[in-house]
């Protein structure tokens, strides 16, 4: 039965299986770099109504978190500031200048600007601000050095597998309480997670809870 | 007669007792190539009307049942009539429902093979196919009832952005293992043994395209060739393709054996391994497996009596064969029987009186109707299979087998809404009642199966021919028909 198939389809399941794994490895691989939060989040950066630049005002400047996100201490939320926090400074500092009328617009007519929210949780998550940042977890664990970037973009997946690092060993993220909006602050030398964070960890009686539960309520 | 010759006088008659001819699996001493011809002609003939008809019938339920997944996807669960408490209704029912059936095929194909039951040749095939498309049926239905469907492929271990896997220790997780790997044996057993079948048909349609030149039907046998001469995998029918053949036969006659238990005892193990009076019950995994063997000889009886009729296929699928399949039915029909019987025994043995309540609130409850239709479509029905009238009369068999259909769709109505209806709270309580959404994506879900049959019996030999030539008298070389005749005097 020699004349159906030509004599090269003899090699066909070696290039079926070759092919086969071939294309496997690359769905594979392309799923895992594309499709998951590492890709589809990070660096997300939308246009701002202001240019506003952490990088001056927390970084050069030295602002502490707190002084605009006062919030973030007492509530699930870490507030965006109102006009008139800007205005506390720009009354009297670059007053005139053009980048921050609509600031001034805002401030004068009571309407809050529109600032487009880059790092959000979705609606099925209960995440709580103050919760975190009262139990040696720094801002800089989830939003990166905000203090460097000059608009702010999106630095970390905020996936559930990067929440659940966390959960699963608090003792390798937690620092003292001091340090916790100190953005620059890294572990000297003589730190062993091991040893100085599970410290932490049992000072601050923290028990992360791994359930569903936790944060699917 | 005198005893000095030192003969022993023979004092009572001796008889020969005379042996008992087995009927034999094909009938009227057809020749082997007779039975070639029977069952290629019909891949290689042009269908009969009826199947046209059965096939425009069949698809348009089919695309019903894919448009009402449709509805339920963009809309929502909501189009169900799944509520609280009866938080499982007619998907699961359905899904068990179909997964059941498949069991007749695998145990025809494996247990049967390995049991050396020669009548399983004829129709082990027809039993094959049928598993794996009771099998796709089944699997839409898992797939569909999780709501939010593109996630459904969190059912599987999968490594994740979430950073967690399925929660091994629910038996809804081996649920997913045992139907995946019941569904790729079974889907490898039946197409390895279609493969000198496959070859059969395309040296076939060499021999018929020698006579074709060009056109369009010299086009259409080509194509042909190469379809069935790709899946062929380029078998020769030689001594070593044979030997092999029958090696892995073997072997995966010897992997699907356990997976006819063991798939059901999963599917029961969702039902048995929670606290629900009704479902946390020891017996259901071998009630299970009995049930899905009834409800799956059921089924093909159902498929394979009009099949045969229509297809003059009576001389290899005989009455015996029939007869046959109607004892698996008494047998397991019983087992089944006997099961719904101590499930009300140990109810009222065991003492605890939720459980009580359940069993006694599933036969004279809300529901007391789809438990009564189950008791008489499985328990009485087949019991009449007792008589030789009823296990040789087809008419007949084939009225037992839709009951015994529809008594087993009830059975998994009755497990699944009647245990759920009844919370332990009062204030729950409550009545479930299928929408048409519910139904018409169930009664579909048959427009798939048979429209997938249809094609089978359309493209695919529905016999195994090497199989059947193999258990006819005339493939024993010492029988008088065989192929090893002793010289005669003066032959040469």
């Amino acid at each position: 039965m020699s004349n159906v198939f030509p004599k090269w389809t003899n090699r066909l399941p070696l290039i079926a299986l070759v092919g086969g794994l071939v294309t496997g490895a690359c769905v594979i691989a392309g799923a895992t770099y594309y499709f998951t939060p590492k890709y589809s989040r990070v660096g997300y950066q939308p246009v701002q109504p202001v240019s506003f630049s952490h990088e001056i005002h927390a970084g050069q400047l030295g602002l502490d978190c707190r002084y605009c996100h006062n919030g973030v201490e007492k509530s699930w939320f870490s507030n965006i500031p109102a006009a008139e926090t800007c205005m506390r400074c720009h009354n009297s500092v670059l007053k005139d200048d053009p980048r921050l009328q609509p600031i001034r617009d805002a401030f004068e007519n009571d309407k809050p600007i529109k600032w487009v929210q880059v790092h959000k949780t979705p609606d099925y998550v209960y995440f709580n601000h103050s919760v975190h940042v009262n139990r040696g977890v720094s801002c800089v664990k989830c939003h990166g050095r905000v203090d460097q970037m000059d608009e702010v973009k999106h630095a970390k997946p905020l996936s559930m597998a990067f929440c659940l690092d966390c959960h699963r060993s608090p003792h390798e993220h937690v620092r003292p309480q001091s340090e916790v909006f100190n953005l620059g602050w890294e572990p000297g030398e003589d730190w062993v997670a091991e040893r100085d964070g599970a410290a932490l960890v049992n000072k601050m009686k923290l028990r992360t809870s791994e359930s569903c539960s936790a944060c699917h309520r | 007669m005198s005893a000095a010759a030192g003969q022993p006088v023979q004092v009572v008659e001796t008889h020969t007792p005379k042996e008992l001819v087995r009927q034999p699996l094909v009938l009227n001493n057809r020749p082997l190539g007779w039975i070639t011809e029977q069952v290629c002609s019909i891949v290689e003939g042009k269908m009969p009307k009826w199947w046209n008809v059965a096939f425009v019938v069949s698809f348009l339920m089919m695309l019903m049942c894919f448009g009402y997944i449709g509805y339920l996807i963009t809309t929502g669960v909501g189009v169900w009539g799944l509520n609280h408490p009866v938080a499982w209704g007619w998907a699961i029912v359905n899904f068990v429902f179909w997964i059941g059936i498949g069991h007749a095929g695998t145990l025809i194909s494996a247990i049967l093979f390995l049991l050396r039951q020669k009548w399983r040749c004829s129709i082990n095939r027809t039993a094959e196919a049928m598993t794996i498309f009771a099998v796709i049926c089944a699997g839409i239905f898992p797939g569909i009832h999780v709501g939010r469907i593109w996630l459904a492929w969190w059912l599987f271990p999968i490594p994740n952005a979430h950073g967690i896997w399925p929660q091994f220790r629910s038996p809804l997780l081996w649920d997913v293992f045992a139907v995946s790997t019941y569904f790729t044996v079974s889907l490898l057993f039946w197409y390895m043994g279609l493969i000198p079948d496959l070859a059969t048909i395309r040296d076939r349609l060499r021999i018929a395209g020698k006579k074709l030149n060009s056109g369009l039907d010299w086009m259409i046998n080509r194509f042909k060739q190469f379809t069935y001469g790709f899946f062929a995998m380029g078998w020769t029918g030689s001594n070593r393709h044979w030997r092999n053949y029958e090696k892995a036969y073997l072997l995966l006659a010897g992997l699907s054996t356990p997976l006819v238990l063991s798939v059901h005892s999963i599917v029961s193990f969702d039902f048995a391994v929670s606290q629900v009076p009704g479902w946390h019950t020891t017996i259901f995994p071998p009630y299970f497996v009995a049930g899905a063997v009834f409800s799956g000889f059921g089924m093909v009886l159902t498929l394979m009596i009009p099949m045969r009729a229509l297809f003059k296929l009576e001389e290899i699928i005989t009455i015996r064969h029939l007869e046959l399949m109607c004892k698996v039915i008494i047998a397991t029909g019983s087992i089944v029987g006997y099961a719904y019987g101590m499930e009300f025994f140990i109810a009222w043995y065991g003492g605890n009186p939720y459980e009580l309540y359940a069993f006694k609130n599933r036969a004279f409850g809300p529901y007391w109707w789809a438990y009564w239709t189950m008791i008489s479509c499985n328990v009485i029905s087949p019991q009449l299979f007792w008589f030789q009238w009823c296990r040789t009369s087809p008419w007949f068999i084939f009225i037992v087998s839709i009951f015994v259909n529809i008594g087993m769709w009830f059975e998994r109505f009755v497990i699944v809404v009647t245990s759920l209806h009844r919370d332990y709270l009062p204030s729950s309580w409550g009545y479930y009642s299928p929408t048409r959404v519910d139904i018409l994506t169930f009664v579909g879900t048959f427009g798939l199966f048979m429209t997938l049959f249809l094609l089978f019996i359309r493209y695919l030999p529905t016999i195994a021919i090497s199989e059947a030539k193999g258990v006819t008298p005339q493939a024993d070389p010492h029988h008088e028909l065989g192929g090893a005749k002793p010289k005669q005097e003066g032959a040469h």
